[in-house]
């Protein structure tokens, strides 16, 4: 904000005439704030680290003199004939070498509030030619032939939950899309609302074209101003053309989207939840059956989808859907393989030299992604541990086996953890695998609704158990109780967040069962860890 | 309860601008225009969406965005999810309690500032992360975390 503000000063003191857009993440967050600068006919000129000195300096030396500031450039996008002296071309910076953008193909370079940027770029092609060309039925078989797997974590086929909604005749059916990104390390959902909110539109308005229903929701999390003004920007100016609302592009079909909010809960993520969430109650999750299909919010059969599974989906429209099944891990049914189609959008945090958000084809190796793209531990320190899918989705350790692990949903599962919803969270050889087992868990503990109790006082217990293994006050007895309170949370919670509640915990004893040890018979620390422990806590009332 | 507040909560209710409005969308609208939930807001809402007093509330005491006794002057969020815990966020908790005289989160006794802790403020890849009057500020070490602190309340004591 203050490098937006210092930018407009310093044009307007140098009376320089210049158009000034707030875009979202290029994905390069490592190198924020980005600023990127193109005069006519040139190339554009992305700054690194742009403080509001360094942003008055761009306008007087590059704007204003024409002269780019290669020292504090990290690259430029454009024809490689336009080169600028001792500039790099940006798809060259290792983090984007490896790309293929599908969802996040505008994020970056296009208003995400305005949507003649986005029709301009191709946009709402996809809707047109499924509304003018291809019956619903022809649309939900494109997904299907495309393989789009869910994006939120449960990874199951869309076209085939789009069907279950499809095949039913109530005349009023919702399509919700979840925004509720609690996932701590992933913020791509968040990426994509802020840099391209319009791509989500279209898809949502792409999947009630294709289910036959009548209303959206994108449901976004409370205080998460950027996603949710620009998501209600684009959903006003399609209003103003057209392209939602009554008779859309005068096809008949009519379809409306709203934005939704919810407050800070976690399990509001999961899908009934958050329908309880949209009807303004205490974000729970209900009893299943009835499911989402048959009564989902209000009473109404609805279907819920992530925010990147239907940014994806204009793209399968627009270029079909074997295309999009050509990229990724291949199914082999015959031998039990479902494959994995499409893009991993991957968000990196942690101890890794390059963080920030990347869409690169599934079935690239971990390897491909932490050392050659996004430059491995920094500091010369050696990778530890990795912490995939979000809180439940468990701990990796940086064992060669595990770096050769092909980004694969059933791969993943396969190995103990979740691709899901595709942070991952690097640790190098200073975390301690008990320390951050314990965050986990409190995360958990303070995020549990509450509604089941095996969920509710087993996240507690757990932690007081790692609270105690932590301060090096664990007993022998503590693995086997902790064992026996995650069977019991699996066995009797009614939704994702008890039954995979102790996925952390069992993963981190899978993986680095001798630091568990080393805290309980040899009372030694494992790493840095902190003096004194701290896990809020919450006990929602 | 002043009439000017009491205004405040009937527009946030009345007048929100989405088709769907809930007993949680009109929570949210209070908790925005005066920054909490007073127990008129509890029985505006409650009589607007014909919901019982108890609805509300439960809803209310779900979500930890709301609170219910005034906000100060200002709201200092620090992030303690797992990949700023990795990056050093409890060396930020700690800071932050210092800079501001407490030992939990809470309101400072002079009524100037609020301490949070958040789940996760959304921008891993900038961690640690911490939020100042909802402005989020990345790469945070313990003494940038004083000096933005001392900062705010330096502009607190101004005005």
């Amino acid at each position: 904000m203050e490098v937006v503000a210092a930018t407009k000063r310093a044009l307007e003191e140098r009376q320089v005439v210049a158009n000034v857009s707030e875009v979202g993440t290029l994905g390069l967050c490592f190198a924020e704030p980005l600023m990127d600068v193109q005069t006519p006919g040139g190339p554009r000129i992305f700054y690194r680290n742009v403080t509001p000195e360094l942003a008055d300096s761009i306008v007087e030396r590059h704007v204003a003199g024409g002269n780019p500031l290669s020292e504090h450039a990290i690259g430029y996008l454009g024809h490689r004939s336009l080169a600028p002296d001792g500039i790099p071309h940006l798809d060259d910076h290792p983090m984007r070498s490896m790309e293929q953008r599908i969802a996040l193909r505008n994020a970056g370079n296009i208003d995400p509030s305005d949507l003649y940027q986005y029709i301009a770029n191709g946009g709402y092609a996809a809707l047109n030619k499924a509304l003018t060309q291809m019956s619903p039925d022809e649309t939900r078989q494109e997904v299907l032939t495309s393989g789009l797997r869910g994006r939120g974590g449960a990874a199951f086929p869309a076209g085939v939950k789009w069907g279950f909604l499809a095949g039913n005749p109530d005349p009023n059916k919702y399509i919700l899309c979840n925004c509720e990104e609690g996932d701590p390390g992933a913020f791509n959902d968040r990426g994509i609302l802020e840099s391209d909110p319009a791509t989500v539109v279209e898809g949502i308005t792409i999947a009630g074209y294709a289910c036959n229903a009548n209303r959206g929701y994108i449901f976004i999390r409370h205080g998460h101003n950027q996603p949710i003004d620009r998501t209600r920007a684009v959903i006003e100016q399609a209003y103003e053309l057209g392209l939602l609302g009554e008779n859309i592009l005068g096809s008949g079909f009519s379809f409306d989207v709203e934005v939704a909010l919810t407050g800070d809960s976690y399990v509001s993520g999961e899908e009934t939840a958050l329908m309880e969430a949209i009807e303004g109650k205490r974000s729970m999750p209900r009893y299943r059956p009835p499911f989402p299909a048959q009564v989902g919010v209000f009473g109404k059969p609805s279907n819920i989808n992530n925010v990147k599974t239907l940014a994806y989906v204009p793209e399968i429209v627009a270029r079909g859907g074997e295309w999009f099944a050509s990229i990724g891990t291949p199914a082999d049914r015959d031998n039990g393989i479902n494959g994995s189609s499409g893009t991993a959008i991957l968000c990196l945090s942690g101890d890794i030299t390059y963080t920030g958000l990347m869409e690169v084809p599934l079935g690239m190796t971990l390897r491909n992604v932490l050392f050659d793209m996004a430059g491995g531990v920094p500091n010369g320190k050696r990778m530890k541990l990795l912490q995939t899918g979000g809180p439940l989705g468990g701990v990796l350790s940086a064992s060669d086996a595990n770096l050769d692990l092909v980004l694969d949903f059933d791969v993943f599962r396969a190995a103990g953890a979740i691709l899901g919803s595709g942070g991952i969270i690097v640790c190098d050889e200073d975390t301690c695998a008990v320390d951050l087992t314990r965050n986990l868990i409190a995360f958990c503990q303070y995020e549990s609704c509450g509604k089941c109790f095996p969920c509710r006082m087993g996240m507690s217990h757990l932690l007081e158990v790692l609270e105690r293994i932590s301060n090096l006050e664990g007993t022998e007895e503590d693995l086997a109780l902790m064992r026996n309170i995650g069977e019991n949370m699996q066995a009797g919670s009614l939704c994702g967040h008890g039954q995979l509640g102790f996925n952390p915990v069992s993963s981190a004893l899978r993986y680095f069962g001798d630091e568990f040890e080393a805290h309980i018979l040899d009372k030694r620390h494992t790493g840095d860890c902190p003096e004194q422990v701290f896990s809020p806590k919450l006990t929602r009332r | 309860m002043d009439a000017a507040t009491q205004s405040l909560i009937s527009d946030a209710v009345n007048s929100q601008p989405q088709s769907t409005v809930t007993v949680l969308s009109s929570l949210l609208a209070v908790e925005d225009a005066i920054g909490y939930i007073p127990k008129e807001a509890v029985e505006a809402v409650a009589l607007q969406m014909d919901a019982t007093i108890n609805d509300v509330w439960a809803v209310a005491t779900f979500y930890p965005n709301f609170r219910f006794v005034p906000p100060t002057e200002h709201r200092i969020e620090v992030c303690w999810g797992p990949s700023c815990h990795v990056m050093g966020a409890d060396r930020i908790i700690a800071a932050a309690q210092d800079s501001l005289s407490l030992s939990d989160e809470g309101d400072t006794p002079d009524g100037k500032a609020t301490l949070r802790y958040n789940t996760c403020l959304g921008a891993c890849a900038h961690a640690p992360v911490m939020a100042i009057d909802h402005h989020l500020a990345g790469r945070i070490t313990p003494e940038s975390a004083r000096e933005k602190i001392a900062d705010v309340l330096r502009s607190a004591a101004s005005h």
